[in-house]
């Protein structure tokens, strides 16, 4: 019993948390990876991509919220994603055709694409605080708990649950589509096998007739519809707060690096790293221990390796402890 | 009227030319080498042919039409195909899909040409699934031209495809070649091994200074006394 306890409070508290904020990193790396496997620069401004396609996610929720249209118990924000999408697909498009095309045609520097994709991180993040403020919004509506804290503890008699929220089963649902999808894209299409080619050798690419405008057009399709996916369900499992998407880069890039830079699978993988080291190091294993240990005994302190605070930080730890044992990711990538 | 005909070529990086008035051409079916000297501007010449430089004279001819100002990946489709010396090979792909991406301006069957090659290459169909950069040198040479004849060029050019590869490899690679050119296709190469390559060529051009030194059919050329002694070691 006391086992089971100790479990069942580690699955509520570490386990379900880790994945779903894995799932929802891994789809935010993904988009940077592929960014950088085309463009071959590392894009800050996808955080605010991000943003852009939860707001306009949001701001469709609360339109059709107002229409009274609905397909509880499924949240609306599903309804809406769609046009959040699409919307971010042509921002990608208009950030690409107005700003990164003409480094393009210079034949930039990838630090000069970089820096670029920084001050297009601060005008975007200032657009979005213009178009829906600096507040918090939370979306999310429909059905709570799939399993509520209290039927878990019913159903089994432990005095620990395991709630399992929707929107973490949205995330993991939603995630596995994507990525399946994506995955089946690159390997097994012509386009896809293309962009390959090109991310491998551009010159080679070239040679073999493959148009790179329309490569890149791909890319910045794919990393649209990745960073709304993302930003939705990141805010609709959490909150949607604009400040957010900035600091979100550094677990993403944590992720990309990680798992490789370019690789897709990699930042998956790297996603999933990330997260369950983010959560796993600041939990308080007091209660945890008190389960596993003998009868009346709990640990002194609260047993956590780092105060919540230091969240972030802890990517950067793990990115240095992978960078110190494979340089080039998990699945080697790209050397910078 | 030979199928390539490229002539008074003169173009180099930044001011200086690196290749000045040489002329190229090689007739369909038949093979063309060009040997000479470490900096002669061999590799210069044959991407001066494909178009990727920038002629400052001279003009090149495919097929009775000027092509001086196509781009190069236009000259593929026009039917040239181009190997060039290093990074040939899409390493990170598997073998099957480095020789699709060669067809991929072919909209045709492309699984009828992958035949023709792995019946050409026969190594490369046992490896089909592997990626090309697990390969040895003398594979990856194998998929590279078969990657460049998925075009099913008229004129195939070769930028060093001995390069690093051992004498046996280097053996078979020309008897690979020698049959594509009896497929009717033109070859032109730039061989670091001259003497065995102009024992295949139908013609050669001695490249010295980015002109041409000697011209002539390969026999011809490795009977020259004088082409022997400075060119060929002997």
């Amino acid at each position: 019993m006391e086992i089971a306890n100790a479990f069942a409070l580690l699955t509520n508290f570490v386990i379900l948390p880790a994945i779903t904020y894995g799932a929802q990193l891994s789809l935010g790396a993904l988009g940077v990876t592929i960014v950088f496997g085309i463009l071959r620069f590392a894009n800050f401004s996808h955080g605010e991509l991000m943003s852009f396609g939860a707001m306009v996610t949001i701001l469709t929720t609360h339109l059709l919220q107002t229409k009274g249209v609905s397909i509880s118990p499924m949240p609306t924000a599903l309804l809406a994603l769609p046009a959040g999408i699409l919307a971010t697909i042509v921002i990608a498009l208009l950030e690409d055709q107005i700003i990164f095309r003409f480094y393009r045609k210079n034949r930039s520097t990838p630090i000069t694409f970089t820096i670029v994709s920084v001050g297009l991180m601060f005008f975007m993040a200032g657009l979005i605080r213009i178009i829906i403020g600096p507040n918090e919004h939370n979306f999310a509506d429909g059905a709570r708990f799939l399993i509520s804290f209290r039927d878990f503890k019913a159903i089994t008699g432990l005095d620990q649950g395991i709630a399992i929220r929707q929107t973490q089963l949205i995330t993991l649902l939603v995630t596995l589509i994507v990525v399946i999808s994506l995955f089946w894209f690159i390997y097994k299409t012509r386009w896809g096998k293309a962009m390959r080619a090109y991310s491998d050798n551009e010159d080679l690419a070239l040679l073999s007739g493959i148009n790179p405008e329309r490569v890149v057009l791909i890319a910045w399709i794919i990393a649209g519809t990745l960073a709304c996916i993302a930003g939705t369900l990141y805010s609709l499992d959490k909150i949607y707060k604009p400040f957010i998407f900035m600091q979100i880069m550094l677990p993403v890039f944590a992720a990309t690096i990680i798992g490789g830079i370019g690789q897709p699978l990699g930042a998956v993988f790297g996603g999933f790293v990330v997260a369950f080291s983010e959560v796993t190091v600041t939990y308080s294993f007091k209660k945890f221990l008190a389960y596993l240990g003998p009868t009346n005994w709990e640990p002194e302190g609260l047993v956590q390796l780092l105060s919540t605070d230091y969240k972030y930080a802890v990517s950067f730890l793990v990115l240095i402890l992978v960078l110190l044992v494979r340089p080039t990711g998990l699945i080697p990538g790209k050397t910078i | 009227m030979s199928l390539l005909m490229a002539t008074g070529m003169t173009c180099g990086y930044g001011g200086a030319y690196i290749i000045n008035d040489c002329a190229l051409w090689v007739n369909k079916g038949e093979i063309a080498v060009i040997v000479g000297p470490n900096g002669a501007g061999k590799s210069t010449a044959m991407k001066a042919v494909f178009g990727m430089l920038n002629l400052c004279k001279g003009n090149v001819v495919f097929n009775g039409e000027d092509i001086t100002h196509l781009a190069p990946q236009d000259r593929v489709r026009v039917g040239m195909g181009f190997v060039p010396q290093n990074r040939n090979v899409f390493v990170s792909l598997s073998v099957e899909e480095n020789l699709e991406m060669g067809a991929f301006i072919n909209d045709s069957d492309v699984s009828k040409m992958k035949e023709q090659i792995f019946e050409l290459f026969p190594i490369l169909a046992e490896k089909r699934n592997q990626p090309a950069g697990n390969l040895s040198g003398g594979q990856r040479q194998q998929v590279a031209v078969g990657r460049a004849m998925m075009t099913q060029p008229r004129l195939l050019m070769l930028d060093e495809p001995t390069a690093g590869v051992s004498p046996i490899v280097m053996d078979e690679l020309f008897e690979r070649i020698v049959d594509i050119a009896l497929t009717g296709v033109a070859v032109i190469m730039v061989e670091q091994n001259a003497s065995q390559a102009l024992e295949i060529a139908d013609q050669g051009f001695v490249l010295v200074q980015g002109s041409n030194r000697f011209v002539d059919t390969g026999k011809v050329l490795l009977a020259n006394e004088e082409v022997r002694r400075s060119f060929l070691g002997g």
